[in-house]
């Protein structure tokens, strides 16, 4: 991880309040490898506004060295980003954390659950799989209406299913309302959205015997595993903190859904 | 005008290659920051406080951030001193740097533990943290009464076997007071300030935004706050002060000098920039040499008065 910055290649509004963004390292700068699940931290260039926004990774193009972040613009920080254009400069601090573990998974029915923002870090691990020989992704992606972001691309990658809150496009409910409809089975389930699906994802893949690994949201400041702002309760005592509390930044943001207490 | 500055202080008979540490609690024990920059360029590290047993701290969210600035909660989450003393403690055997370890407890006796435990452990000082305002017993309990700080000073002495920092809260009327009671206790050094209480509230759910209600509030919104307190302080007490509160590049660090501090540490600002600590011992050096200054222990209390 370091702290560099980036060249704004790409910044559109996708729909509501989601926007993409795409950064590439600029000239003489290398961007580290960077894997599904992983984020990294963006910083506002205010000058008032001083801690990074952690934002998953959404595309990595390690032949561009660039990085595609689809995010919600939903506080003073992020609604900062909306206004970059081609050719601004952006100050990055990443990739940071522990993504999926890709090869886990070779061979295996893999259902991908993407819930509201949780969707983006969904397409880059759908993409890794996609190109294992025998792995199946299926991917259902879960909105609150009709604007739908991301569903094409995915794909090209993934069997796709759509859950709207207000049934306006696919099922009606939510992403295990659409699994249970479409009667999928997995051997591994993937899932990143609100903390309510997470629980609801812990108990389904506990109940369905399939292994499971959830992506983790919580406040942060530092990124880097040194302040101790995102940690998240954990079944058993882990090697850092001894008092159970692994932090999101560092030991995750993806945990095997049997370590944490959610 | 080819020979370069004298960047080293000493505090309490313990000399430091150049007057910039870390903030206890941004810092680690500096395995995260270490991979950024070379811990044996700095001062010191001085490391997230430790307690005698293990501590969970609060529960999340624990930070927010405010305008120029944000709020923490963290409530001394630590391993405990066992973890500590073989993990961390090892960990920096391998720099050249100094080690200070900071201290919490909940009670007089839980601080005396933790510093009996260290007497024997590669230690260059202890600061104690007397000041944080997220723990609900002990810490800023004893920062804030000069009477309890003057016993709890007296009672680590009495014990140590490392010079001694009292790390002070500016939560309260006038830092005089302390300072001279930390003083008067046989502090060997202060080290000031720690976090301004804060509160955020988050009026679309019009809810607390941290789990923990209020929190200290640091970064570079608390330095005006913090150089004046520095300079308090230092017109009130002849040992020596670590200057700390916002320090966000090196003329920042410059100004906690002339205000009054022997050495200055960085907090917060390491999340915005985790080069931090590096670019202030260049950016100072390069001052000195710019001043025609031979030696940076010059600039303590140097302002004009």
């Amino acid at each position: 991880m370091k702290k560099m910055t980036m060249l704004v290649t790409e910044s559109k509004r996708l729909s509501g309040e989601i926007y993409s963004l795409t950064l590439c390292a600029g000239e003489g700068e290398t961007l580290e490898k960077a894997g599904p699940g992983q984020f990294a931290g963006l910083f506002p260039r205010d000058g008032a506004h001083l801690l990074m926004r952690p934002i998953s990774i959404c595309r990595y193009d390690r032949g561009a060295q660039s990085l595609r972040f689809v995010y919600r613009a939903a506080g003073e920080g992020t609604r900062s980003f909306t206004d970059l254009k081609p050719g601004d400069r952006l100050d990055f601090l990443g990739p940071l954390g522990r993504g999926y573990d890709v090869e886990e998974m070779a061979g295996k029915r893999v259902l991908l659950l993407g819930g509201g923002i949780g969707i983006p870090p969904m397409l880059e691990l759908a993409a890794c799989l996609s190109r294992q020989e025998g792995t199946s992704v299926t991917a259902i992606l879960g909105y609150r209406d009709q604007n739908l972001f991301l569903k094409e691309e995915f794909e090209a990658f993934a069997r796709v299913l759509v859950a709207t809150e207000d049934g306006s496009v696919g099922t009606k409910g939510n992403v295990l309302t659409a699994a249970a409809e479409g009667e999928i089975s997995a051997d591994v389930i993937c899932a990143c959205g609100p903390m309510p699906m997470l629980r609801a994802v812990k108990a389904y893949a506990e109940k369905t015997g399939a292994r499971c690994f959830l992506s983790l949201e919580e406040r942060m400041a530092c990124g880097v595993g040194a302040c101790l702002g995102c940690v998240t309760r954990t079944t058993k005592t882990d090697a850092h903190s001894h008092v159970d509390n692994a932090r999101v930044c560092t030991e995750g943001p993806v945990f095997d859904a049997r370590d944490v207490a959610l | 005008m080819n020979t370069r500055p004298d960047m080293s202080v000493t505090i309490a008979g313990v000399t430091f290659k150049n007057p910039v540490m870390t903030a206890s609690g941004t810092f680690g024990s500096g395995m995260e920051y270490g991979q950024f920059v070379d811990l044996s360029g700095l001062g010191a590290v001085v490391t997230k406080g430790v307690s005698s047993v293990p501590w969970a701290g609060n529960p999340t969210p624990r930070v927010a951030e405010v305008y120029g600035g944000m709020l923490n909660a963290i409530g001394l989450q630590n391993p405990g001193i066992d973890v500590f003393i073989e993990r961390d403690l090892a960990f920096l055997k391998n720099y050249d740097t100094r080690v200070i370890v900071n201290v919490c407890g909940r009670t007089e006796e839980e601080y005396l533990e933790v510093v009996r435990r260290l007497q024997d452990q590669p230690v260059d000082m202890l600061e104690i943290n007397v000041s944080c305002p997220n723990v609900k017993e002990g810490a800023i309990a004893f920062g804030q009464n000069p009477d309890a700080l003057y016993r709890i000073t007296k009672k680590i002495k009495a014990v140590a076997a490392q010079p001694v920092i009292m790390k002070l809260t500016p939560n309260v009327t006038d830092i005089a007071v302390t300072a001279r009671a930390a003083q008067d206790g046989g502090a060997d050094a202060i080290s000031l300030i720690n976090t301004i209480t804060g509160m955020k509230i988050d009026i679309e759910k019009q809810a607390f935004v941290l789990a923990n209600r209020t929190g200290g509030m640091s970064g570079p919104a608390i330095k005006p706050v913090a150089v004046r307190m520095v300079y308090q302080a230092a017109q009130a007490v002849s040992i020596p002060i670590i200057g700390m509160g916002g320090i966000a590049s090196w003329e920042d660090a410059v100004e906690f000098m002339l205000a009054g501090a022997s050495a200055v540490a960085a907090g917060a600002m390491n999340f915005h920039n985790p080069y931090l600590t590096r670019d202030l011992v260049t950016g100072m050096e390069n001052y000195l040499i710019r001043h025609g200054i031979g030696a940076v222990r010059e600039l303590t209390g140097a302002v004009h008065a």
